[in-house]
This record gives C-alpha cells, sequence and structure tokens, in this order.
C-alpha cells in the first residue's frame, strides 16, 4: 500500500519562480595545495532535486559538503533560508544539520545493531519526537518505501536495495527541508537504483523537500529537474526541463 | 552530418580550391566515405549561390578552370550556428558530434562548449523518457530504458572526450 500523501506526486518540482532555499555563492575551499571548490556557486529550490554531475576530482562532493554545512568553504556564503552558514557556530550547524537536513550515502550508512525500524525512528526521537510516535511513524515510512517486511530485521540481515530503500525512509521521516544524497545508487543495480529514485523522487517532490543529488549516473541525474556540472572547482548551471 | 557545414568549417582557415579542400575533409572526416567530386562541386554551387562563399580568385588551365574559394561573413555566422546548434539526439550521432568538435577546434572555437551543449540537450531528453517511464506500463518502461541506455552511452562518450580536449585540440593543430 502506497503513502496517501503520495498519491498525486507531481513529476517535477520546484517553481522557477520560487526564490531559492539554499544558496551558495562564489565558494572557494582548498585541502592543502589542493583547490577543490575555485568559486562554485550553486542554488536549490523548494521541492526540486538538482543533480550535481562532474568528473571524479571536480568537486562536486566537497561542494555538497559545503552546501550540506559539514565543510566549511574558506570564502564565500552559504545561505539557508535567512542564515549564513559560513558565520554560523559548530554548535548551530550541527543542529541546523539535524532539524533541517536529512542525508543518504552510497551504503546505507545504518546503526548496525539496530533494525530497520529503530534506525529510522531513531532519527524522529533525535528531533525531539517520543518513542511510541517515532516507531509509528517509522513503521509507516518503512511502508511508503515498500520495506515494510524489513522493519524488525538489521541491516546486515537485508539486501543492498532494502537498506537503501530503509536510509531513504529514514532521510525522509525527520520532514527535512533539503536532503542531500551523495550517489545514492551508487552501490545498487540498475533495477534496485531505478526503485530507490523512483520514491525518493517522488516522496520529496511531493512533500516540497529539495534533493541535492551527487551523482556520475546520467540516468540518476535524468530524475532531476535540472543538473550543474562542477568542473575545476566551479560550476555550470544546465537550463531546467 | 552537414557536408556544407563542414566544407564552410574548413575555408575558415583560407581560401581553397574545390579539389584542396575535398582532400582536407576526407585526411580528417571521410576516412570510411570520401566525398565524391561532384558532391564538393555541387555543395559549393550551392554555398556560392546562397552567398555564403565567394570566388576569389580563377586560375585558368588546359581543363576546366580552377577557382578558388573563400567564406564570406554569412558563412562564418552558418558556421556559428551549426556548432551552436545541438544534434537531435540519437544513437549513432558520434560522427556528427566528432566532426564539431574537430572542427570548433580548428577554428580556435570553445569546443568544451559544444560538448556541454550536447550534454544539455542529452539529459533535457533523459527527463523527459524518465517522467514518461514513471507514468507508462511496463511496455513503455521497456522501450524508454532501451534509449535511456543509448543516451547514456554517448553521454559517456561526451564526458570522456570532454576529459581529452587539451590531448585532442594538440593532435587536430598539429
Amino acid at each position: 500500500m502506497s503513502h496517501a500523501l503520495f498519491s498525486e506526486a507531481p513529476m517535477t518540482g520546484g517553481r522557477p519562480d520560487a526564490p531559492p532555499l539554499l544558496y551558495g555563492v562564489d565558494l572557494h575551499k582548498a585541502f592543502g595545495p589542493s583547490r577543490a571548490l575555485d568559486g562554485a556557486s550553486l542554488h536549490i529550490r523548494a521541492g526540486e532535486v538538482v543533480a550535481l554531475m562532474g568528473p571524479s576530482g571536480s568537486g562536486k562532493s566537497t561542494l555538497m559538503h559545503c552546501m550540506a554545512g559539514i565543510v566549511r568553504p574558506d570564502s564565500g556564503r552559504i545561505v539557508y533560508r535567512n542564515d549564513d552558514l559560513t558565520t554560523m557556530s559548530d554548535a548551530d550547524r550541527s543542529a541546523l544539520r539535524r532539524t533541517e537536513f536529512g542525508f543518504i550515502f552510497q551504503f546505507g550508512q545504518l546503526v548496525p545493531e539496530l533494525s530497520c525500524l529503530e534506525n529510522v525512528a531513531l532519527a524522529l526521537r533525535l528531533g525531539g519526537a517520543r518513542q511510541r510516535a517515532a516507531e509509528a511513524k517509522a513503521a509507516e515510512w518503512l511502508e511508503t518505501l515498500e520495506v515494510a517486511d524489513v522493519a524488525a530485521k538489521r541491516p546486515g540481515e537485508i539486501s543492498g536495495g532494502q537498506g537503501q530503500r530503509v536510509a531513504v525512509a529514514r532521510a525522509l521521516a525527520a520532514d527535512p527541508s533539503v536532503i542531500f544524497a551523495d550517489e545514492p545508487t551508487g552501490a545498487l543495480d540498475s533495477l534496485n537504483g531505478e526503485k530507490v529514485m523512483d520514491l525518493l523522487t517522488a516522496s520529496a517532490r511531493r512533500m516540497g523537500t529539495a534533493v541535492l543529488l551527487v551523482t556520475h549516473d546520467a540516468r540518476v541525474a535524468a530524475y532531476s529537474d535540472r543538473e550543474v556540472v562542477v568542473r575545476d572547482g566551479r560550476t555550470r548551471e544546465g537550463e531546467p526541463s | 552530418m552537414s557536408v556544407a557545414q563542414t566544407l564552410l568549417g574548413l575555408l575558415e582557415s583560407g581560401p581553397r580550391y574545390g579539389y584542396d579542400l575535398k582532400r582536407a575533409y576526407d585526411e580528417r572526416f571521410g576516412r570510411d566515405r570520401p566525398l565524391h567530386y561532384g558532391q564538393v562541386y555541387s555543395t559549393l554551387a550551392r554555398l556560392l549561390k546562397n552567398g555564403l562563399v565567394e570566388v576569389e580568385s580563377v586560375e585558368p588551365g588546359g581543363g576546366p578552370e580552377r577557382k578558388c574559394y573563400t567564406i564570406t561573413d554569412a558563412g562564418v555566422t552558418d558556421v556559428e550556428h551549426w556548432l551552436a546548434q545541438p544534434e537531435k539526439p540519437e544513437p549513432y550521432l558520434q560522427s556528427t558530434l566528432y566532426t564539431k568538435v574537430v572542427l570548433a577546434l580548428l577554428t580556435g572555437r570553445a569546443a568544451a562548449e559544444v560538448l556541454d551543449a550536447q550534454r544539455t540537450e542529452h539529459l533535457r531528453l533523459m527527463r523527459e523518457l524518465t517522467r514518461r517511464k514513471q507514468q507508462g506500463d511496463l511496455a513503455d518502461k521497456l522501450i524508454c530504458d532501451h534509449a535511456l541506455f543509448h543516451l547514456e552511452a554517448d553521454l559517456r562518450w561526451l564526458e570522456l572526450t570532454a576529459a581529452r580536449l587539451g590531448e585532442l585540440a594538440k593532435e587536430v593543430r598539429r
């Protein structure tokens, strides 16, 4: 059974006239002598899915980490709603990541000792939800992502595709404004990758959640509303379609 | 592939006789399918009529006169427009794209922009197919997948060529 919320999910998201929810301007970042970002800029609107593409070492992961407040750029501004992430304290950025942002990585990064249900509920508990309410909502999300049957299993007992769907459920359950997904289907076969992307983008668009997607896979990027190409630490935005 | 625009692009480096143009074309783009003389001269006649080339000089000889052609400003604009216009994405377009990239390098234009415009166009079509897949039945999904995998292969070629542009530039300008 599908979640009622998503029965009318639009196929594209992000109104082109809406102001950006999150944007970074003229970002520079070096790691020792290596210049990872060299004047990159990027913006994303609520409900929009943006794919960050580029060759290995082009700076796309660094750009995503800066936008997510994980890495502080050497210069440039990153603004989420009206707050400048580059001038925030570490504690404030951690709080922002916990309450406003969601993360999906190539290998789900679920807590191995917890069941799938507990993994999803944990994200809600960290946001202040009571255990029973958190578990009820987690169960609902596992059902939406079509993995309700693995709720009691631990990550080591399920397939990669199922694990990634649990990771998507965990990211969406806390109702973030922005999801950062770094090669979310990189470890999956075509069919499972497609399923994860279908569920992730349909859910995010319906909820108005922005998704910033790092990928080198054009078929994954094709789920986005537009792509931004990163080369030598600089960005070039593609046309929305 | 457009023979007319390719000949125009080759004329950008300087005036040439029809025979020299054919040789330059065959050497760079026509190894498997060299141009017929008739095709070269009929194309040049059409370009002349359309004001895209001019006859710079005529050399009388024992046989027919040899005409030396030069590109006009309108011809340069025509090449410019052709290079900027992405090809309709379809399988097996690499030879056209390859020609565009080489000509862009030969004429000092930004070959990376030719590749970027094509990548944008490919991804636009891939998005369209992905949406159709999400709304369609299994038959639709399979048909779209077939096209998507072909387009993905093209995109890989675009990526690889972008990564090798410096190397290719050295080779074509040698």
